[in-house]
């Protein structure tokens, strides 16, 4: 046996020992993925005439889209959930993930698990747990009149506040864990020969640590995007993407045209823009990292 | 090697932008078939795979209804099985779903497109029907129904039979309830307030009149209650909006098609802006919740914490003994009042009617043994039983002249606003429109102006059913 032989016979011992998985992803990932696609330019519905005819539409529903007010709302509204998770869930995070620096370990093992609980338990039971703390005669509103505080209808009031809140308290320790082992990574001499050459902490935090986690602080906003434009459980189990259209996000709209109002079809439309959106916002993303 | 690195990282950006939305799709659907609402969607649905043969070689039926938390509707069947005839050779499988309304829809249209997941028989709110239908989940009964001496013989009210028949001429369910809605009050909170314990308002404007005289001379009492939110579904629909819109004269549908826009619909939103503008209404957490019509009926009326409901006769089932909040007093202490037209014009007042039939999914390969059993239950005695406990009205013209069923509370009254009844447009797409309605409504309570709300009404109606099936006034 020559050596391209042996090389070729190596190549396809690969290849055998990958197909299972590229056949699962095929089967569970891609396929799914390629039907929904389909199944947007289709009248495909849960009841009524619709549903004993399956029908190719073409873009009729993404034109029906671009007329849709809810559509724009519940765009903006994913939008702003969006954008108040990520800087409320970096921010925290990093804020914490700094301060745990350098402490001893004790310190950090008490400290530490106290955060993640609001990560490791389950969307379901964060929203029962913000539900009952923001309630109407919720934890805080009891704190809120035991200083004589008015009463605030937090999940009325203000609700795309309330479950953006809801929505950091779960997201900060992933960030968290992120920036600290970020941080642990920036190299202590050259903080101290920034120190030495007569650096303020300011100035080392801008200068030093933050350019050495660029990349951590990259990712880690990607990883959010996408796991904070997807969330459906916490909103809808809190205001149900009400009152009215306050919270309604792109993921439960698609469900209530899905599922509620039966239009299967328009629902699978609607999350392709969840689909670009969320595409976009990689390749922003990875542009950004790539500059460097 | 940097530029690999390159390429890996947007591959990887591409494959997680795509995972997010695989992830949409499969979570939508397990959010139906055994997710969670506010109101907990629980999973005790899901029934045995094979339901042909049970362990004795009986026949197996299985039915499937929504829970609402009381057992009524449970204990009319396995009362209905304890009096069958054909017990030994049939064994039933009671498969209930917990959901709030809306999500009970969409779980057993699921179910009926598999021949694993449908059931025998499954209860069908009659405004769902004419869709199923449509969709050819359901069996039609014709032939099934020729044997059936009681519903060739006039027993069945005619205007329920026609509420189950499909565009086709043929029936599709057995309707085993109806029901009319009006304004119940609580006579204490009205003395309390110093009112007549006599009410009958002739306007709206009496209604928020004496809304206004509860909240003063009973400040810690909630004047006014209607189903208001998205979460209660088609009772904010029926309950409240169409009980409003109906009584300005107007109707969903003008000659076939949708009305998106008039001044009738925004006089109708104006009443529940009004509501809960002047604090009249409850607090929202407690009306937009999916539990809110049971809080309304169960906890708040009874408790004098509530003045006036604008609710269903089914209401009273609560108080009964049998029922989930039973008030022994309920007779004396409740009024009921018509639901008055918007300036007390003819007809003077109102009411929406509907109902719930049985029927036999398409795809249940029991259909006779099914059509067999919903006989029996809708035989007299067992029916009897179950329409008094479930606080309806009959669908059974001899059983509306038995005196144990004639003599209930209100019953008279409420069976009398049948006369006048407006029913729900019998047409597949009111499914789809009346979720804009209930997203509608809820705009308006939590403070969207009733303008804003009607536009967004037109638009998501106009997209829903098309701009040719639409029209403004």
């Amino acid at each position: 046996m020559n050596k391209k032989q042996s090389g070729l016979l190596e190549e396809a011992k690969k290849s055998v020992l990958l197909m299972p998985s590229v056949l699962l992803l095929l089967v569970f990932f891609v396929a799914p993925i390629l039907l929904t696609v389909y199944y947007s330019f289709t009248n495909l519905a849960l009841s009524g005439e619709n549903a004993r005819q399956l029908k190719f539409i073409g873009l009729s529903n993404y034109f029906t889209m671009f007329k849709d007010r809810t559509v724009r709302i519940s765009i903006g509204n994913t939008l702003v959930f969006l954008l108040g998770s990520l800087i409320g869930q970096q921010v925290l995070g990093f804020i914490i993930a700094l301060n745990m620096r350098n402490k001893n370990r004790v310190f950090r093992g008490i400290v530490g698990p106290i955060f993640l609980a609001g990560w490791i338990m389950p969307e379901v039971v964060v929203a029962l747990c913000c539900s009952t703390f923001f309630g109407d005669s919720g934890t805080l509103n009891q704190i809120f009149s035991f200083f004589h505080l008015p009463q605030v209808e937090f999940l009325f009031a203000i609700p795309m506040l309330t479950v953006i809140l809801a929505n950091i308290w779960h997201g900060t320790a992933f960030s968290m864990m992120n920036f600290q082992s970020a941080l642990d990574g920036v190299p202590a001499d050259i903080e101290e020969a920034a120190r030495v050459d007569g650096a303020g902490p300011f100035q080392t935090m801008i200068r030093i640590i933050l350019p050495c986690i660029k990349n951590t602080i990259a990712t880690n906003t990607m990883l959010n995007t996408l796991s904070t434009l997807g969330v459906f459980g916490l909103i809808y189990m809190m205001t149900g993407g009400g009152p009215g259209t306050k919270t309604l996000t792109l993921p439960i709209f698609m469900y209530r045209q899905a599922f509620i109002s039966q239009q299967l079809g328009y629902g699978t439309a609607i999350s392709m823009i969840l689909l670009v959106i969320g595409i976009v916002l990689s390749v922003f993303y990875t542009r950004i990292m790539r500059n460097d | 090697m940097k530029k690999m690195k390159r390429i890996q990282a947007a591959a990887l950006a591409s494959v997680m932008a795509l995972s997010l939305t695989a992830c949409q799709g499969a979570g939508g659907k397990s959010e139906t078939q055994g997710g969670s609402t506010a109101a907990a969607t629980q999973k005790e649905t899901e029934k045995p795979a094979d339901q042909t043969t049970a362990a004795a070689g009986k026949t197996k039926i299985s039915i499937t209804f929504r829970n609402d938390g009381s057992d009524v509707l449970k204990k009319w069947f396995e009362h209905a099985y304890e009096t069958y005839d054909k017990k030994d050779s049939i064994e039933l499988d009671i498969a209930p779903i917990t959901a709030s309304e809306g999500d009970y829809f969409a779980k057993v249209a699921l179910a009926l497109q598999s021949a694993d997941t449908a059931p025998d028989i499954v209860c069908e709110d009659t405004f769902q029907l004419p869709s199923d239908v449509a969709a050819g989940y359901l069996t039609n009964l014709s032939s099934y129904l020729k044997d059936y001496k009681e519903w060739n013989d006039g027993t069945f009210y005619g205007a329920l039979v026609d509420g189950v028949t499909y565009d086709d001429g043929s029936v599709y369910g057995i309707p085993y309830c109806t029901d009319t809605r009006g304004l119940w009050y609580n006579k204490d909170v009205f003395a309390a307030a110093g009112l007549d314990t006599n009410w009958q308002p002739k306007t709206w404007q009496d209604v928020l009149d004496t809304c206004k005289i509860i909240k003063e001379k009973c400040p810690d009492v909630v004047p006014f209650w209607c189903n208001s939110g998205v979460a209660t579904g088609e009772a904010t629909s029926m309950q409240t909006y169409e009980m409003l819109l109906y009584g300005t004269g107007e109707q969903l549908l003008d000659n076939n098609k949708w009305i998106v826009k008039s001044d009738n619909i925004l006089k109708s939103l104006n009443f529940i802006s009004t509501i809960y503008k002047d604090g009249y209404g409850p607090s929202l957490s407690k009306v937009l919740n999916g539990e809110a019509g049971n809080i309304a009926s169960r906890e708040y009326l009874p408790k004098g914490k509530l003045a006036i409901s604008l609710d269903g006769y089914w209401m009273t089932g609560n108080y009964k003994e049998t029922g989930a909040a039973p008030w022994p007093e309920y007779k004396d202490k409740l009024g009921i009042a018509a639901m008055p037209t918007s300036e007390g014009q003819a007809p003077g007042s109102i009411t929406m009617s509907g109902g719930w039939a049985l029927s036999i999914p398409n795809l249940s390969d029991q259909k006779d043994a099914a059509m067999d059993f919903i006989k029996h239950c809708m035989s007299y005695d067992v029916y009897l039983d179950t329409i008094i406990a479930q606080g309806n009205i009959a669908t059974r013209t001899d059983i509306a002249k038995d005196a144990s069923y004639s003599s209930q509370p209100f019953m008279e009254t409420c069976t009398g606003f049948l006369s006048g009844a407006f029913y729900r447009p019998r047409n597949s797409q009111y499914t789809t429109v009346t979720t804009h309605i209930q997203t509608m409504v809820e705009s308006v309570v939590s403070g969207t102006s009733p303008e804003d709300a009607m536009a967004q009404y037109k638009s998501d109606v106009t997209n829903s059913v098309g701009a040719e099936n639409v029209v403004e006034k």
